[in-house]
């Protein structure tokens, strides 16, 4: 097998590529900007992209600013993640409607457009892969998720620039990406405006094979400066999960810790960081019938374990608290999805603090809880 | 272990009869499209849909040995249970499963068997005791212990004799009586120094209300009860049924998938954890 | 069975003493008889003088309030509980009634006995007042638990 081919793109090539992209059938999704802030939409052409913007994140702050280039992908992560096209926040399982022999559904298997997702970053490759092991590798693999999942293309791209809530370098998901991605692009700003593209996979090559002039080789100056532009990185990642091997086996011993009273007092329970969260799946399902009582729908939608209702059972909630709520985020994120999942569920992307309305870092909060000198709780009955 | 054909699609189930157990319980018998066999492992659930109301999850109670008549009983206490409870015979209900891991009849096998069970939580534990005595001889000695609010509260009353007859020691307790009971009153943990297994030798399956199985399994475990042997049925908010809404996430374990039966061993450091 | 037994061995064999050292068992025994309980006969009636203490080799025995609507079952006592405890306190009387629901055999303590004999030798009456709350405790344990109603409907 020959090494995977590392090639060169100029910026003015970019559309070109895109054709090419949708002339194998994919509809490409990318950032773009909109409503202040980057998100993922329909993108047709390379002015499409957010070309000269760049985000500055910090706890409970997202703001964009003009850049002093022209880069296109000179931001970190926005508010979306791909989650939003993979596991849909509101699709409809089944319709069913009542017959003389009781009932039947309609159970059309569920249909998936092919599609591309421009821009995907080392985290968010992560996180595919950890919402893979959740809704896949389980004992019943879920079909909606499967559907969309095998009609997707993936076209990653490099980080230039870290996040200002960024960890992926601790969780060791990022910044570079090192597989799973079918194209992989790092965008060069100097000496010209230029994408190093490797190629990861066959539906990666056959999108390269579509190019009317084919792109050369990348010359080695440009695969070294491709490297430092992930090495450099990494070197500014805004935050750090501290001794992150540790951390799933000592979190379970935190259970009773004062911190988590203290971050309640900071908790809204809004559920923001559970809808930015690229690895958060919890869904509800709920019925409705119309007003005949004769059709019925099964609808599933994004949850959280934010609200009060999530652990509903006869008698009451059981997570009644902020406190239980969000200890139960955290520590699914960073424990018991290891139990569960055989994976961390963080990728490091810093989205949960980014858009906590109070500005929770869970770096800040880990370090807290596992604090050597923890004062321990009393004893009591 | 059982898995359900299509997870996500009810299947039609129609009720063949409909028995008031108690004030608010009921048993239906179900049966599947031409009589289709539900295979299941006692201890495993059903998710069952009255239509357009919602779904709920319920134990199955049939004989494991007749798996095509689906026996499901249902406490009344939700508004999806009440649609359950109240369906007649001839009403058709949307059943999906049998989801969830089991009670350990296999591994009980040449071990003694304690059942002890609180309320409606004999109804999951009734395939167990079912199999049980259709494979007496392979089994050690047997026992079942069963705590119910009141005389009137107490499940399948009139089982419980034929089973004593077929080599199961029935002791039963209630917390309210009057004279007319002529069983124990108290708790059903008092009732545990007078079951004649040997805790060593013992598989222990505990099924009640969150309270009761934890002092349950404190109790036997006191007593000698090895906790890897000792098992309880969990209840949580059991959504999807299949591992992937979160919603009966139970620390570690996905209750759904993991459990809903797990060994006291695992559960001991768990239940010490407030709003988990 | 019983009768090839002594006193001593039946009380060493009741889990109330267990752990007990030989020479407090003699000094129980010393208290004790051995009593048949009948069916439907009241060993502990309220009010009456508290002047025995029960430990139940078989059988059982309802604790009873009597209420104007009737007799109320508090709890049931069976093989290996004991029965009584007016008997410690002031002023000697009992609390509740005591109904055999089934034919008990059962070892009776004269409690004055047990009273004189705790009160002249503490590591006696020690090793007795530890059983005897251990006796309070589960039983504690167990009628809060019964108070839950558990399985009662929950609004």
């Amino acid at each position: 097998m020959t090494a995977p081919p590392t090639l060169r793109l100029a910026r003015a090539d970019l559309d070109a590529l895109l054709d090419a992209v949708r002339a194998d059938g994919w509809t490409v999704l990318g950032p773009t900007v909109r409503e202040e802030a980057i998100v993922y939409d329909r993108v047709d052409r390379a002015a499409d992209l957010p070309a000269g913007w760049t985000d500055v994140q910090a706890p409970g702050r997202y703001r964009l600013e003009r850049r002093a280039d022209e880069a296109l992908f000179g931001y970190a992560v926005g508010p979306h993640s791909w989650k939003r096209a993979l596991h849909p926040a509101d699709v409809r399982l089944w319709r069913a409607s009542r017959t003389a022999d009781g009932f039947a559904v309609d159970d059309a298997p569920p249909a998936a457009e092919r599609t591309a997702f421009l821009g995907v970053r080392a985290c968010e490759l992560a996180a595919i892969a950890i919402q893979d092991r959740v809704l896949l590798d389980g004992p019943y693999p879920d079909p909606i998720y499967r559907a969309r999942r095998e009609a997707t293309l993936l076209i990653a791209v490099q980080c230039g620039t870290a996040g200002g809530t960024c960890f992926c370098a601790s969780m060791n998901t990022g910044p570079g990406v090192t597989g799973g991605a079918d194209l992989t692009l790092t965008e060069l700003l100097e000496p010209a405006h230029a994408f190093v593209v490797e190629v990861g996979s066959p539906r990666g090559a056959a999108i390269v094979a579509r190019l009317a002039s084919p792109p050369p080789p990348a010359t080695e100056p440009e695969r070294a400066a491709a490297g430092a532009v992930v090495a450099r990185t990494a070197a500014s990642m805004g935050r750090t999960l501290d001794d992150p091997a540790r951390v799933p086996a000592a979190l379970q011993e935190t259970y009773d810790h004062p911190r988590w009273d203290d971050v309640a007092q900071r908790c809204l329970t809004c559920a923001n960081c559970t809808m930015v969260c690229p690895t958060c799946f919890c869904t509800q399902v709920s019925d409705t019938t119309d007003l005949t009582g004769d059709h019925a729908e099964r609808w599933r939608r994004w949850d959280s374990c934010f609200t009060l209702e999530f652990t509903h059972v006869h008698g009451g909630s059981v997570r009644q608290t902020a406190r239980s709520r969000y200890r139960q985020w955290l520590t699914h994120k960073l424990s018991t999805w290891h139990d569960q999942f055989g994976t961390s569920g963080c990728v490091g992307c810093g989205r949960c603090i980014t858009w906590c309305p109070v500005g929770i870092d869970i770096t800040e909060e880990v370090r807290a809880l596992l604090a050597p000198a923890a004062p321990a709780p009393g004893g009591a009955q | 272990m059982a898995l359900a054909p299509d997870p996500m699609l009810p299947r039609r189930a129609r009720v063949l009869a409909s028995r008031q157990d108690t004030r608010d319980t009921w048993t239906l018998e179900l049966e599947l499209d031409g009589a289709a066999p539900l295979p299941f492992a006692p201890g495993q659930f059903n998710m069952l849909w009255p239509f357009g109301v919602g779904e709920a999850p319920i134990s199955i109670c049939g004989d494991p040995a007749e798996p095509a008549r689906i026996v499901h009983t249902v406490r009344a206490v939700g508004a999806v249970s009440q649609a359950i409870a109240a369906a007649a015979p001839g009403a058709v209900l949307g059943l999906r499963g049998p989801f969830g891991h089991g009670w350990p009849t296999v591994q009980a096998i040449g071990h003694d068997v304690l059942i002890v069970a609180g309320g409606i939580g004999l109804a999951p534990l009734r395939p167990v005791i079912l199999e049980l005595l259709a494979h007496r001889g392979q089994y050690g000695r047997a026992a079942l212990l069963y705590g119910a609010r009141t005389p009137a509260d107490a499940l399948y009353g009139h089982e419980l004799d034929a089973w004593r007859a077929r080599g199961l020691q029935v002791l039963t307790t209630v917390d309210v009586a009057d004279r007319a009971w002529t069983g124990a009153v108290g708790v059903v943990t008092r009732l545990i120094p007078r079951a004649e297994v040997d805790p060593a030798r013992t598989v222990a399956m505990v099924c009640g209300p969150d309270v009761m199985m934890r002092f349950t399994a404190q109790e036997l475990t006191a007593r000698g009860f090895p906790a890897a042997r000792v098992h309880l049925s969990l209840e949580r908010n059991m959504r999807c049924a299949v591992a992937l809404c979160g919603h009966c996430q139970y620390g570690p374990t996905l209750l759904c998938r993991d459990g809903p039966v797990l060994t006291w061993e695992r559960l001991r450091p768990l239940t010490s954890v407030r709003e988990l | 069975m019983s009768e090839a037994l002594g006193l001593e061995d039946v009380l060493r064999e009741h889990p109330f003493t267990t752990g007990m050292r030989p020479e407090h068992l003699r000094e129980l025994a010393g208290c004790a008889r051995e009593v048949l309980l009948a069916a439907g006969t009241f060993p502990i009636r309220e009010g009456d003088a508290a002047d025995t203490f029960y430990a139940l080799r078989d059988g059982a025995v309802a604790i009873e309030v009597h209420a104007p609507s009737g007799p109320l079952v508090v709890q049931t006592l069976h093989a290996g509980d004991v029965l009584g405890w007016s008997w410690l306190f002031p002023p000697y009387r009992s609390a509740f009634d005591a109904r055999v629901v089934e034919p008990a055999r059962a070892l009776a303590f004269d409690a004055p006995c047990l009273r004189g004999k705790a009160e002249r030798d503490h590591e006696l009456g020690y090793a007795l007042m530890l059983r005897m709350a251990r006796v309070f405790t589960s039983r504690l344990a167990a009628t809060r638990l019964q108070l839950l109603d558990l399985y009662g409907p929950r609004a």
